[in-house]
C-alpha cells in the first residue's frame, strides 16, 4: 500500500509523498465521494454555506490534532485499548471545539447544535487514526489529517453551495434570488426576466443532500474512471 | 503487548489529563458562555419588537444591544394570579439575578400552572410609545418551541412575534423561526374578540381568510404550526389576569 511506503521515509521533509498525503483526499481518495464516510453530517449541516464552513474548520482541526496526538502516542498506546484511547482523544478535541465555538460564535453554535458533538462519531476521524496515524510519524499523520479534513470540507462546501443557492436563493447568507426587493435578483418585481423562478424547497430538506452527493459521485467517477469499482 | 498494569496506568494518566484539560477550559470559558447566552436571550426578546427598532438587530453590535435593552426595556416577573413577584421570590425560584431576563421559560414549562413565573417586558420607544413583550413556550413536532410575543399598548393587537425551536426540521417546522413573511402575518392580529372575550390566534391549514384571529399555516409543517397556535392560546391566557389589572 502507498501508505506503508510513506511510513518508511522519515524526517520533516516535504516531498512528493507528503504532497500526496495532502492532495489525494481532495480528489482520488476523497473521504465522502470515494470512501463514502461521514455522510450523516454532510446531510445535516449543508443547508447553508456558513454552517458548512464552520463544520469544515472544526473537522479539519479535529482530524489534524487527533492524528498528531495519536501518532505521537502510537508506541505508548496499549494495543488492547487502542480504540478507546483514540475515541477519548477525538472526544476531547471535539469538546474543546464545542466549548470554543460557544464562546466565539454563539449563533453558529446554536445552529449547528448537536452536529458539532457528532464529529466524534464521524467515521473519517477514527478511520484515519486506525489506518494511518497508528503506523506513521506525527508529521505525516498531521498532514494526512489535514488532507482528509479538507477533502471532507470541500465536498461539504460544494453541497452547501448547491443547496443554499437553489433552496433559499442565497450565497453565504447574501440574498441572491428571491421574491422580495431585498434580493439581488427580485423575481417578484414587475417585468422581471426571472419571474418564472421558484426556489426549490426540496433542496433545504435532507433528501436533497443525498441527491446532490450522488450526482457528485457520478461526476467524479465519470471524470476519473479509475475510481469505478469493477468487482 | 502491554501488561495489564501498564494498561491501567496509561488509562488512569490519560483520563486525569483529559479531565483536567476539559474542566479547566470549561471553567475558563464559563463567563464568556454565560454572557453570550444572556445576549442571545436579550436579542430574542428585542426581536419581537423588531419592526419598532430604529436599526435592525442584525446590524447592531453586542454592546449596542445590551445598551438598547437597558434603556428601553422595563422588566417584571408576574404570576398567573396577575401579581407582580419580588426579586426575592424569583431568586427563591432558582434564578440568580432575580429579574425577568434570568427566568428560563423552558424550565418553567415543567412546573404546574400555578407555580409558573411569567417574564413580562415593557418596551418604550424614543417617542414614549409602549409595547408589551411576553414569553411563551409549547411543543412542536420533535421538541419544544418557544417565543416572545409583542403586543401594542392596548394589550390586544400583536406588534410582532419571534419564535425559536429545539429541533424542528429545516425548511419545514423551522420556518416558524426563519420565515420572516410568515411571522409578519401575526402583526396586527387581535387577541380579543369584538365582545371583549380572550380569543387567541389560530393557524389555519389551507389559507386564512384574513380574519383578525387567524394566520396561514406552513405547508409540510402542520404539527409545528398547530403547536404554535396551542402555545399562543395557553401562553397568552396565562398573562390575562395581569393584563386585566394593568388595563384598569
Amino acid at each position: 500500500m502507498a501508505e506503508a511506503a510513506v511510513a518508511k521515509k522519515q524526517g520533516m521533509t516535504f516531498g512528493k509523498n507528503e504532497k500526496k498525503l495532502l492532495v489525494d483526499p481532495l480528489s482520488t481518495n476523497n473521504p465522502i465521494t470515494v470512501q463514502v464516510l461521514g455522510i450523516c453530517s454532510a446531510l445535516a449541516v449543508t443547508t447553508g454555506m456558513k454552517n458548512s464552513l464552520v463544520m469544515a474548520i472544526a473537522v479539519v482541526f479535529v482530524t489534524m490534532f487527533s492524528s498528531l496526538i495519536t501518532s505521537a502516542l502510537r508506541n505508548a498506546i496499549p494495543k488492547q485499548v487502542r480504540m478507546i484511547v483514540q475515541l477519548v482523544i477525538i472526544a476531547t478535541l471535539v469538546t474543546i471545539v464545542e466549548l470554543t465555538l460557544k464562546a466565539v460564535s454563539y449563533d453558529s453554535y446554536k445552529q449547528l447544535s448537536v452536529f458539532i458533538g457528532l464529529i466524534i462519531t464521524n467515521c473519517i476521524v477514527m478511520g484515519r487514526l486506525e489506518a494511518f496515524a497508528m503506523g506513521n510519524d506525527p508529521y505525516r499523520s498531521a498532514l494526512d489529517g489535514i488532507g482528509n479534513g479538507l477533502g471532507y470540507g470541500v465536498i461539504l462546501m460544494a453541497i452547501a453551495f448547491v443547496r443554499e443557492l437553489f433552496g433559499k436563493g442565497e450565497f453565504f447568507g447574501l440574498k441572491i434570488i428571491g421574491a422580495s426587493p431585498e434580493y439581488w435578483v427580485d423575481t417578484a418585481a414587475e417585468g422581471s426576466w426571472m419571474g418564472w423562478y421558484q426556489p426549490n424547497n426540496l433542496m433545504i430538506l435532507f433528501p436533497a443532500a443525498m441527491f446532490v452527493i450522488a450526482v457528485m459521485i457520478w461526476i467524479h467517477r465519470a471524470w476519473k474512471p479509475q475510481l469505478v469499482d469493477v468487482s | 503487548m502491554h501488561s495489564t498494569n501498564q494498561v491501567i496506568k496509561f488509562v488512569l494518566i490519560m483520563t486525569t489529563l483529559v479531565a483536567l484539560t476539559l474542566a479547566g477550559l470549561f471553567t475558563f470559558l464559563k463567563p464568556v458562555h454565560e454572557a453570550n447566552e444572556a445576549l442571545y436571550n436579550k436579542k430574542a426578546i428585542l426581536s419581537a419588537v423588531a419592526t419598532k427598532l430604529d436599526t435592525p438587530l442584525s446590524e447592531m453590535s453586542g454592546e449596542q444591544i445590551e445598551d438598547l435593552f437597558k434603556t428601553s426595556i422595563d422588566q417584571k416577573v408576574v404570576n398567573q394570579r396577575g401579581e407582580e413577584m419580588s426579586e426575592a421570590d424569583v431568586v427563591a425560584a432558582g434564578y440568580k439575578g432575580g429579574k425577568a431576563e434570568h427566568v428560563k421559560i423552558r424550565k418553567e414549562k415543567k412546573k404546574s400552572d400555578a407555580d409558573r413565573l411569567l417574564p413580562f417586558y415593557t418596551y418604550t420607544n424614543a417617542k414614549g410609545e409602549k409595547s408589551y413583550i411576553v414569553s411563551i413556550v409549547g411543543n412542536g413536532l420533535w421538541d419544544e418551541i418557544w417565543g416572545n410575543i409583542a403586543l401594542e399598548a392596548d394589550g390586544s393587537t400583536i406588534a410582532g412575534v419571534a419564535f425559536d425551536h429545539q429541533g424542528e426540521t429545516p425548511g419545514l417546522g423551522a420556518e416558524i423561526k426563519d420565515n420572516t413573511s410568515w411571522k409578519n402575518q401575526f402583526s396586527g392580529k387581535e387577541l380579543y374578540a369584538a365582545n371583549g372575550d380572550f380569543k387567541s390566534i389560530a393557524v389555519v391549514k389551507g389559507g386564512s381568510k384574513g380574519g383578525p384571529h387567524e394566520v396561514d399555516g406552513i405547508s409540510g409543517a402542520t404539527i409545528t404550526a398547530d403547536g404554535v397556535a396551542e402555545m399562543m392560546d395557553r401562553g397568552m391566557s396565562y398573562y390575562q389576569p395581569y393584563f386585566q389589572k394593568i388595563k384598569k
